[in-house]
């Protein structure tokens, strides 16, 4: 059944029938906007609501994650050895994720799971989620999303993707894991194929068309890494950032974190949090010296990465699926739009 | 208030023209709107690009020091206060800085008009004290005093304490019968509703520190949360670390902060950090009747010796 037709007035006992089978996550209303939460208990989750502050990557990552310990009593025979904390395989699903913080979590497993390396905690995570995502009809200003490989009904990295038709849901299974969540909901009165298709394309359209918003990257890949790495722009855009951490922390495809070890009496934990490019400390060395040092050269950096290495080492377009969060959350209006359109008309001058 | 920024282009046309300063820092348009952003010129062709409205929330004392030559700044009531702060805590020499005065009526919250809307905000002018407000949904006019911010309703300071040149007309200033409305009614909670209040407060931080680093009086070269030899604070989302930093930098703000909001405005997450930073101003004022950035020739209270300190510890 590719197609389903959920009548809205059947979604909250479907998704809490959802529940025998798996946790879920969804957008939940807070003092200054959307978040992304654990929907504990019979919460639902906020379908209506507009783009989450921050975005959906913590379900997989969270800011704070604990992943090993061990015990510093040296009565025990295994003490100082680090032990992974016990995996959660349990299934899990994350409803009404935008389709952009889908495709980032496509960019962002680039990094965690590689033929050399896999992350035990994001694959682990990543492999027990089912991904929901809901079409949005009608995008806001800062949404870039078509010009940066994604869109409003982008499909990448769905297991399921939603239509909101006011007073039903139409829903497209993906994958086999997008089925089995429709099926654990009890959500299944197929609709037809070849109709319920044209109508995404319509929604697709139309939604499309309200995008204003763009970016041009189509010549950042000729450029020379060096070329743009010494360009004279770097300082002005550097000058009004305060070097917080916003723009990385409610950025989707921001992957870096930091590891701590913390100790209480006998028993030792280390954790994973968050980290950010634009922190001095992100770069320190043990010695004291630190590559970048300064703040523009950590502003270029993170412009850098987004739209210039990442473009180069993947072959698979720029670090950014243009969700605008980090346009509207800047304190300071660095504005990533006007970063890129900088960079991608750059020409040096011999 | 928009009206001066054809005295501010002026004044900073004929500095850069006449070579008196090496930059301006001022505040350029954004690219969306209630948006500003601070801005450096160094040529007299750009100064074109100044701008003066009420949404310039944050406080340009924050970009002064460390700057090579003489520079100049456009300072409202509190950012003229912190420049003074930095002279005091010698952060800047006052012969390096050029201070162009800005008479302010005040600078609007944009959280409070975000919240107006249900989709987002597509266009914001501003006309005296109209503000026209536009989503795709609908179009509100605003009286502006109706959505200024908290510190700006509670400012008794609207004009620069210090400038070179004025760029306007001095405003008239706010006498308030009851200056701290907002730590009374905290510090009139029970002890359980008041630590409720801060955890409530804080629950959201996502510890990007824009707080700390759009506040001019944090200028530390290491951060105490930054330390790592030793490590005072957590880095992660514990609770009790989240506390600690907002804590601890309200402490170290103790004496020194001007109420100039610029934390508030920068929390990407809208935590008034000013419920903590509040408390420390009237305690200073109460205590020693000082209000920070007024007078470059005081030490603040924490920082000097005085027989007649209220304490008794001390004595």
């Amino acid at each position: 059944m590719k197609f389903i037709t959920i009548d809205k007035k059947n979604w909250a006992k479907g998704i809490e029938k959802s529940r025998e089978t798996y946790r879920l996550f969804g957008p939940v209303k807070d003092k200054n906007g959307s978040f992304i939460r654990d929907l504990e208990n019979d919460m639902l989750p906020d379908m209506s609501c507009n783009d989450s502050v921050l975005s959906a990557k913590s379900v997989l990552f969270p800011q704070t994650e604990k992943i090993l310990f061990t015990t510093l009593d040296e009565s025990q025979k295994d003490h100082h050895i680090m032990k992974r904390v016990p995996g959660d395989s349990a299934k899990r699903a994350v409803l009404g994720i935008r389709p952009y913080d889908a495709k980032a979590i496509q960019l962002v497993k680039l990094n965690f799971d590689t033929d050399d390396y896999r992350d035990p905690y994001w694959c682990d995570a990543y492999e027990a989620t089912t991904f929901v995502g809901v079409g949005i009809n009608k995008p806001g200003p800062f949404d870039f999303s078509t010009a940066a490989g994604t869109g409003p009904f982008s499909e990448t990295g769905l297991d399921v993707l939603m239509a909101d038709l006011d007073n039903a849901y139409l829903a497209k299974v993906l994958t086999d894991k997008g089925g089995a969540f429709m099926t654990s909901c009890g959500f299944d009165t197929a609709a037809d194929e070849k109709e319920s298709q044209a109508l995404f394309d319509i929604l697709r359209k139309e939604a499309e068309k309200n995008i204003s918003s763009r970016i041009d990257t189509d010549k950042l890949k000729d450029k020379t890494v060096l070329e743009l790495h010494e360009a004279p722009f770097w300082d002005d855009i550097a000058f009004s950032c305060i070097n917080c951490g916003t723009c990385t922390f409610v950025c989707p495809t921001c992957w870096c974190f930091d590891i701590q070890d913390e100790a209480k009496q006998k028993s030792a934990s280390r954790f994973r949090n968050w980290d950010t490019c634009m922190s001095p400390l992100f770069t320190k060395h043990a010695t004291g010296h630190n590559p970048r040092d300064s703040k523009t050269q950590r502003v270029r950096q993170r412009f850098m990465h987004k739209l210039k290495y990442f473009l180069d080492k993947y072959d698979q377009g720029i670090m950014c699926v243009g969700c605008g969060r980090c346009v509207k959350s800047c304190p300071v209006n660095i504005d990533i739009r006007e970063v890129c359109k900088i960079m991608n008309s750059y020409e040096k001058k011999e | 208030m928009d009206t001066c920024i054809q005295k501010i282009r002026e004044i900073a046309f004929q500095l850069l023209d006449k070579k008196e300063v090496e930059r301006v820092i001022g505040f350029s348009n954004g690219t969306i709107p209630m948006a500003t952003s601070p801005i450096t010129i160094a040529s007299k062709q750009d100064t074109e690009k100044l701008v003066f409205n009420s949404t310039c929330g944050l406080n340009l004392a924050n970009y002064i020091r460390q700057q090579k030559g003489k520079i100049a700044v456009i300072a409202k009531g509190c950012d003229s206060r912190n420049i003074v702060t930095h002279i005091i805590e010698n952060q800047v020499k006052r012969d390096q800085i050029y201070i162009i005065g800005v008479p302010c009526k005040g600078m609007i919250n944009k959280s409070k008009i975000k919240a107006l809307f249900e989709d987002e905000i597509l266009k914001f002018t501003e006309d005296g004290e109209t503000l026209t407000v536009e989503s795709s949904l609908k179009k509100e006019k605003l009286n502006k005093k109706d959505y200024l911010r908290d510190n700006c309703r509670l400012c008794q300071h609207r004009n620069p304490v210090i400038y070179d040149v004025l760029a306007g007309e001095p405003v008239e200033e706010q006498v308030l019968d009851t200056p701290y409305p907002d730590v009374e009614k905290i510090a009139a909670l029970d002890a359980d509703a008041r630590w409720l209040h801060f955890q409530e407060l804080t629950k959201n931080c996502i510890r990007c520190y824009a707080c700390r680093n759009a506040c001019p009086l944090c200028y530390c070269p290491t951060c105490f949360v930054d330390e790592s030899g030793p490590q005072w604070v957590g880095k992660g989302q514990d609770k009790t670390d989240v506390n600690t930093f907002h804590f601890l930098r309200a402490f170290h703000c103790a004496g020194r902060c001007t109420d100039c909001g610029a934390c508030a405005e920068a929390c990407p997450m809208d935590i008034n950090v000013r419920d903590f930073t509040r408390k420390l101003n009237k305690d200073a004022f109460d205590m020693f009747g000082w209000e920070a950035g007024l007078d470059q020739t005081k030490r603040p209270p924490l920082d000097a010796y005085s027989p007649d300190d209220p304490n008794d510890f001390i004595k």
